[in-house]
């Protein structure tokens, strides 16, 4: 469904995105994780077209992104930060601007509102609403649609943790629905738990990809288990016949108040290969 | 088509919560409107007042309004959507355009009040012809500029040349001369005649070439800077 083949882009001093690779299949959550600066909304913009690039090709919907034609864009839903809203209109009206423009039934703005819990303020104007509100509406814009393909430009930054939740839960309801995501991020829990693939992106360059629970995995070099005992000790244990046997004994002895395998989280991967927490700027 | 007409109602229910473009569209009429009904002094031409500031408001509120509402679409990020959304260029100018104009003959229909009701019929294709060399000002500082502020700042330098020349030209020759060379000059000589054959043929010529300067330089802008 999107496909990047070496995609470079340089700014007149500095290049942004260099060889950046990889394919997303049909009905799948493609994660892209990187800080503040890493070269993802450049990308996003490439895959969209609303950016050229130098080098390489990228493909969205089995075309050419810099060949996309207006029936190929109504295929595509996108939420951007930096999309803005009619500041003026009602939720509603600003709705209704796209489904006019999609040929959308009416019917489907107020339960598109309901979905994304704008119902209550679907007559208040859009200056009106607090950031998570208007990050819903700018949602609410791309899911009314049901694009075959989404981009989420960090759809929950700022988000309050129920919103996160619920924001989370339509995405993957949208992922039910056959819809191909393409997410980027910073919050690795939001990663591991909505994608199905991600890639690490930092400066310009992707570090490493795969699916999540593959990476922590392939990066559980310290293969260690920490035991929190009853005294408020901390143990940390070796894989070993030895290790196995003296937490046997601790547990027997009910000694133990937690324990932990202690694989690593993207955060500590990434902290890992790039030397930066994927957090830092925020 | 649809896109137009999407373009074109959206802009009509933002009308009634955007009082800055509300104000500009009403606020030629009222003033007109006010001066003819209590304004008189012995001598004076009939619909001085109506005359004087429908060259002004031709001037004036197609192309401020035009300006500044492509110019807050660019700043605010909404006209990146409506493109990523397959609304073509052209659509969404025409669109806008058409909104312009549209509100701006309703102002215009609010000042033939006073007119002689034979009149309004020319006045009112005089001003809908002259509103679209405006709009197409008007649209070039939209794309020029990269923001509201700026396209007020900017708009408001050629906006007091086209609408304030013709009336300073009534009192002063040298003004008078070089009011000649701007459109809205003759469309007050239009009005003051209420007939075309006031129009004389360096008159006609000017007036196409200010049209042609203004599609010509839109061209250009459009194709430097796109909308975005």
């Amino acid at each position: 469904m999107i496909q990047c083949n070496g995609i470079t882009k340089t700014y007149t001093d500095k290049k942004v995105l260099s060889g950046i690779s990889f394919d997303i299949p049909d009905g799948q959550i493609f994660g892209l994780l990187g800080p503040s600066g890493a070269g993802k909304t450049t990308l996003i913009k490439i895959l969209t077209g609303q950016l050229t690039f130098d080098e390489g090709s990228a493909m969205i919907l089995q075309k050419n992104v810099k060949r996309l034609s207006g029936e190929d864009k109504k295929k595509i839903g996108i939420m951007m930060d930096q999309f803005g809203v009619y500041e003026r209109l009602s939720c509603y009206d600003n709705l209704k601007v796209f489904a006019d423009i999609y040929g959308t039934p009416k019917e489907k703005i107020m339960e598109t509102l309901k979905l994304v819990g704008l119902e209550d303020a679907a007559k208040k104007p859009a200056s009106a609403l607090s950031k998570g509100m208007r990050v819903r509406l700018q949602l609410a814009r791309v899911f009314m649609i049901s694009p075959d393909v989404i981009f989420l430009d960090e759809p929950t930054t700022g988000l309050d943790p129920m919103t996160m939740k619920h924001i989370h839960k339509i995405i993957l309801d949208k992922k039910k629905q056959g819809s191909t995501i393409f997410l980027t991020t910073h919050n690795m829990e939001e990663a591991a738990k909505l994608c199905d693939t991600v890639a690490l992106l930092n400066e310009g360059v992707i570090v490493d990809s795969g699916a999540p629970d593959e990476i922590c995995r392939r990066f559980n070099h310290q293969k260690k288990i920490v035991l929190h005992l009853k005294s408020g000790e901390d143990v940390e244990l070796p894989h070993s016949k030895e290790s196995a046997e003296k937490i046997s004994k601790l547990l027997e002895a009910d000694e133990v108040e937690t324990i932990h395998s202690s694989e690593p989280t993207l955060e500590t991967v990434f902290l890992e290969l790039t030397g930066r927490k994927l957090e830092e700027d925020n | 088509m649809n896109n137009i007409f999407v373009v074109f109602k959206k802009q009509i229910k933002d009308t009634f919560t955007n009082k800055s473009v509300l104000l500009q569209v009403i606020l030629y009429p009222i003033v007109t409107l006010l001066m003819e009904n209590l304004i008189r002094t012995e001598g004076m031409s009939e619909h001085l007042y109506t005359k004087m500031f429908s060259a002004m408001y031709v001037g004036m509120t197609p192309l401020i309004s035009m300006a500044s509402i492509i110019a807050e679409e660019k700043e605010k990020n909404t006209l990146r959507v409506l493109m990523m959304s397959n609304v073509k260029p052209w659509q969404y100018l025409t669109g806008i355009g058409l909104y312009v104009w549209v509100i701006f003959m309703v102002g215009a229909g609010m000042m033939t009040i006073s007119l002689n009701p034979a009149n309004i019929p020319f006045y009112l294709l005089v001003m809908g012809l002259a509103a679209i060399v405006s709009i197409a000002v008007g649209a070039c500082v939209g794309i020029i500029t990269k923001n509201q502020m700026s396209a007020t700042s900017q708009g408001s330098v050629i906006m007091l040349l086209l609408s304030f020349l013709p009336m300073l030209g009534m009192f002063n020759d040298a003004i008078g001369k070089a009011a000649h060379f701007v459109y809205t000059q003759h469309v007050r000589e239009l009005l003051d005649e209420m007939s075309f054959s006031a129009l004389k043929l360096d008159g006609a010529i000017i007036v196409a070439v200010n049209a042609v300067l203004a599609v010509g330089l839109f061209i250009a802008a459009y194709r430097k800077k796109g909308l975005e």
